[in-house]
């Protein structure tokens, strides 16, 4: 941006806008009575009370650990695909159109599948996680191996580095912004994965809370484990672009 | 043969063997029978399904809201995305939302807009808006941001009024920008939709493969998931098409 404006003002704004959404969300508790959604005050209280509870971090806990394991799989299986499909090209022009293909179909649709092969629980939320995940790792870490420069190999070859260094000092550092970029999708996208796992037929997790939140009509219940995940999510995603941005 | 037919029957060969060993893979009884259909079947419970017409309203409605949903969020996407193109300050402060918007899984305000909006096709269009509508914003934000300023200044020299700089100079340019986040938007609509109907409604094509599923029907569910799948892949496929119609036609101008 050309002309953002000075930090000062730029703080002021956004605590302006963090007071707007706060009215915005007040109004439409007050204006529904409650029924739908809970006031901020209120949702606060009852997140704070929930944090204290034993019953929430089993469901915290489940939550997490399916979603490390799924980012933690799609990272490292995702790194590993684009490797391979960046490095032989012609395989890479084979897959990809099938992969972005891949990432725009509703994958919802398959849950049953998963559900059916992997059956209910911790493996069936996993898989659906990494099946989210997977996708964009592999086709940024693709991207980002096909668009190195020529120029950069050649140099490292001219300069005699061994394979180690050639790797470390060049490959690496050529295609970090790409493949960082390609994690943040795939931690975002396998959490998602993890989370409608958890909203289907599940009988823990955050998303499981939330479905039995409006089951039992319990609204401060689903608008706090909302506030929460959507705190979490921001949180982790900001912190991300601040320190993973290495161009 | 040059390289890109060599790439295409490639993978159309790949495809075609996947598909083949899940078939022979489930007829041998490696893969359970039960819990995959082999993709014959699967074809075969599709087209039984559309035959007999238990899909139709479904359809009506599945489509007929992602329709809604998409033409929303392209319309609003496209003026929020205008608007704050010329308004830097607002602009500094919304960007940091825009980026980090697609890392909060946009399902979980689902069962608020239920509780909101009642179960129906309200919450479910809601549910698309707000998948697609950043997309375009943000896509309407790059297009307009790669008007060259030279161009502008020729509008200017040439005393074009603001809606034929709009016509002959603006959308012209912006236009691929525009397209991408158009397709994209095609697609979180649909997603989004799909995936309300299947976690919580009571129509529409997502409800019937989760309503399958739970009926333990699994031929109804992979005949009406297979419809679903091969229905968006032909949508995004559309779009693709078309797009790369347009950039071919940038290039020859």
């Amino acid at each position: 941006m050309q002309n953002a404006p000075p930090r000062r003002t730029g703080r002021f704004d956004g605590l302006a806008l963090l007071l707007l959404g706060l009215a915005v969300w007040q109004a439409i508790a007050s204006w529904t009575g409650g029924i739908a959604v809970a006031p901020p005050w209120t949702t606060g209280a009852y997140l704070f009370d929930l944090l204290g509870q034993a019953r929430f971090w089993g469901h915290a806990g489940a939550t997490l650990s399916a979603f490390l394991l799924a980012f933690a799989l799609s990272a490292v299986l995702g790194l590993l695909l684009g490797l391979v499909l960046g490095v032989w090209r012609f395989a890479g022009e084979v897959w990809e159109p099938v992969l972005a293909g891949f990432y725009t179909i509703p994958k919802v649709t398959l849950y049953p599948v998963v559900l059916l092969v992997a059956g209910l629980g911790m493996q069936a939320k996993v898989a659906f996680g990494v099946m989210h995940g997977l996708v964009p790792v592999t086709l940024l870490t693709l991207a980002a191996i096909r668009n190195l420069s020529p120029t950069l190999l050649r140099t490292a070859r001219v300069l005699r580095l061994p394979p180690w260094q050639t790797i470390a000092w060049v490959l690496v550092p050529a295609c970090l912004p790409d493949i960082t970029a390609g994690l943040r999708i795939g931690f975002s996208l396998s959490l998602l994965g993890v989370l409608i796992g958890e909203m289907f037929s599940s009988q823990r997790g955050l998303g499981f809370l939330l479905v039995s939140g409006m089951a039992q009509h319990n609204v401060p219940l689903t608008t706090a484990v909302v506030l929460l995940i959507v705190v979490l999510a921001i949180t982790a995603n900001t912190l991300m672009l601040r320190y993973l941005r290495v161009r | 043969m040059s390289r890109g037919r060599a790439v295409l029957l490639v993978r159309l060969a790949l495809l075609a063997g996947l598909v083949a060993l899940l078939e022979a893979l489930c007829r041998l009884g490696v893969i359970d029978p039960l819990a995959i259909l082999p993709p014959s079947e699967m074809a075969a419970a599709m087209i039984a399904r559309l035959a007999s017409g238990d899909l139709d309203e479904g359809m009506v409605q599945t489509f007929s809201t992602i329709a809604i949903a998409f033409a929303l969020a392209v319309a609003l996407g496209t003026l929020a995305g205008a608007v704050l193109q010329r308004r830097p300050r607002l602009r500094a402060v919304i960007d940091p939302l825009l980026a980090s918007y697609y890392s909060v899984p946009t399902f979980i305000f689902y069962p608020l807009l239920v509780a909101l909006f009642a179960l129906g096709k309200t919450p479910l269009v809601i549910l698309g808006m707000m998948s697609a509508t950043p997309a375009v914003i943000i896509s309407t934000l790059a297009g307009l941001d790669g008007v060259p300023p030279v161009l502008l200044k020729l509008a200017r020299a040439q005393r074009l009024g603001p809606v034929r700089t709009l016509w002959w100079i603006v959308l012209p340019q912006a236009m691929p920008r525009l397209f991408g986040g158009f397709r994209l938007a095609l697609s979180y609509a649909l997603i989004g939709v799909i995936a309300g109907e299947f976690l919580l409604s009571g129509t529409g094509l997502g409800y019937a493969i989760s309503f399958a599923y739970q009926s333990f029907d699994n031929r109804a569910m992979y005949g009406a998931m297979l419809f679903v799948l091969l229905a968006a892949v032909a949508a995004n496929g559309l779009l693709s098409l078309w797009e790369a119609r347009l950039a071919r036609r940038r290039m020859r101008t």
